[in-house]
């Protein structure tokens, strides 16, 4: 677990010091995600640990969002002040990217391999 | 109050120990509650967690960055899971490969829809400036769209609450749209909820299957990066 975590956090700081250095508008974690992906290809998977660690992370990353939530308490006046606004935009702005990305995501596969309907 | 009760409360309004072990405590309840609701998304652990802290924390007369002192220990394992987040996809990587077409143009279609239909939603319904700047980053996983949100001029905290609530949207209404939709490919029902609510979709899609999730994952991935570079260009044209 420890050498498990010792990877994450290494392929983490390393992109943490790839956006930094290059002024990349692209976040370290996200660096560290893909690099850890590029260790995945060329080892040929993850080991035991690695597998586990990462399952243990990723089975409760809901719990991980709760502390940056807490945090509408400092808006509640902005909130307040445009919530229907706010409200509007979030509801129809999520229903769209999910019907637009499904529908486009469909309509791709079906085309080019020509299958039956 | 008692005098060794004061000190206490003084002791315990200072220490981290408070809000990391409230936070463990909040989200724990909530995820109880969600089991005993059968899962019903409605039920959304971090919603709840989230209405039970800011409720205790108010009637305590307690302040969020008091509260966060604490609970950053468990923010901060964010960006190791954002890491992690590569196993799920190596080993789906197969899929992934066999589905490259439809994974490239839905994620440019969804990324563009998310930050524009935002940000124009925002507008006609008479946002201030700084709010709609605060939504255009909404999609996308929280520590990048506060990233987003500082470069262009939003909240960045705003952001972080906005981009919130939008996973939990995502997480509560995806099932019902896809099924009316009649979307029925846990890979493209994984990929979507990525890309329209980031983590807490994706934290939802693995609790329906692996292979959903793993698709989450890559969409959260590849729309963070893509909404990153895409919405400080976009706004430039405001």
């Amino acid at each position: 677990m420890i050498a498990a975590l010792s990877t994450l956090l290494l392929c983490q700081l390393i992109g943490e010091i790839i956006a930094r250095g290059l002024n990349l508008p692209v976040p370290g974690p996200v660096l560290g995600m893909l690099l850890l992906f590029v260790a995945l290809v060329v080892r040929g998977g993850p080991g035991d640990d690695l597998q586990s660690t990462g399952q243990g992370l990723l089975q409760h990353l809901s719990l991980l969002f709760v502390p940056a939530g807490t945090g509408i308490m400092v808006h509640l006046h902005r909130v307040a002040d445009e919530w229907p606004a706010l409200l509007a935009s979030l509801l129809l702005s999520t229903l769209a990217t999910l019907v637009v990305t499904a529908l486009v995501m469909k309509l791709c596969q079906r085309q080019p391999a020509g299958e039956a309907r | 109050m008692t005098p060794p009760l004061n000190e206490l409360w003084v002791y315990l309004s200072t220490s981290p120990l408070l809000g990391l072990t409230l936070t463990l405590l909040a989200y724990q309840f909530a995820f109880w509650l969600y089991r005993r609701s059968g899962m019903n998304p409605l039920a959304n652990p971090v919603l709840i967690a989230i209405t039970l802290l800011v409720s205790l924390l108010l009637v305590s007369g307690t302040s969020y960055q008091t509260y966060f002192d604490g609970a950053q220990f468990v923010h901060f394992l964010l960006g190791p899971a954002t890491v992690a987040l590569a196993i799920p996809l190596y080993t789906q990587m197969r899929r992934v490969r066999a589905l490259l077409w439809p994974v490239v143009v839905g994620l440019l279609a969804g990324s563009l829809t998310a930050a524009l239909s935002a940000v124009a939603i925002a507008r006609l319904f008479g946002a201030s400036l700084p709010s709609q700047l605060s939504l255009a980053p909404k999609s996308v996983t929280t520590p990048i769209a506060m990233g987003i949100a500082e470069r262009i001029g939003g909240i960045p905290s705003l952001t972080a609450v906005l981009v919130i609530a939008t996973g939990i949207l995502g997480a509560v209404g995806g099932r019902w749209v896809f099924d009316r939709m009649r979307v029925s490919d846990p890979a493209i029902r994984g990929f979507a909820i990525g890309v329209a609510s980031h983590g807490i979709g994706t934290a939802r899609a693995f609790q329906v299957s692996e292979q959903s999730g793993a698709f989450a994952a890559l969409a959260m991935g590849l729309n963070g990066a893509l909404t990153a570079l895409l919405v400080p260009v976009l706004v430039g044209w405001l």
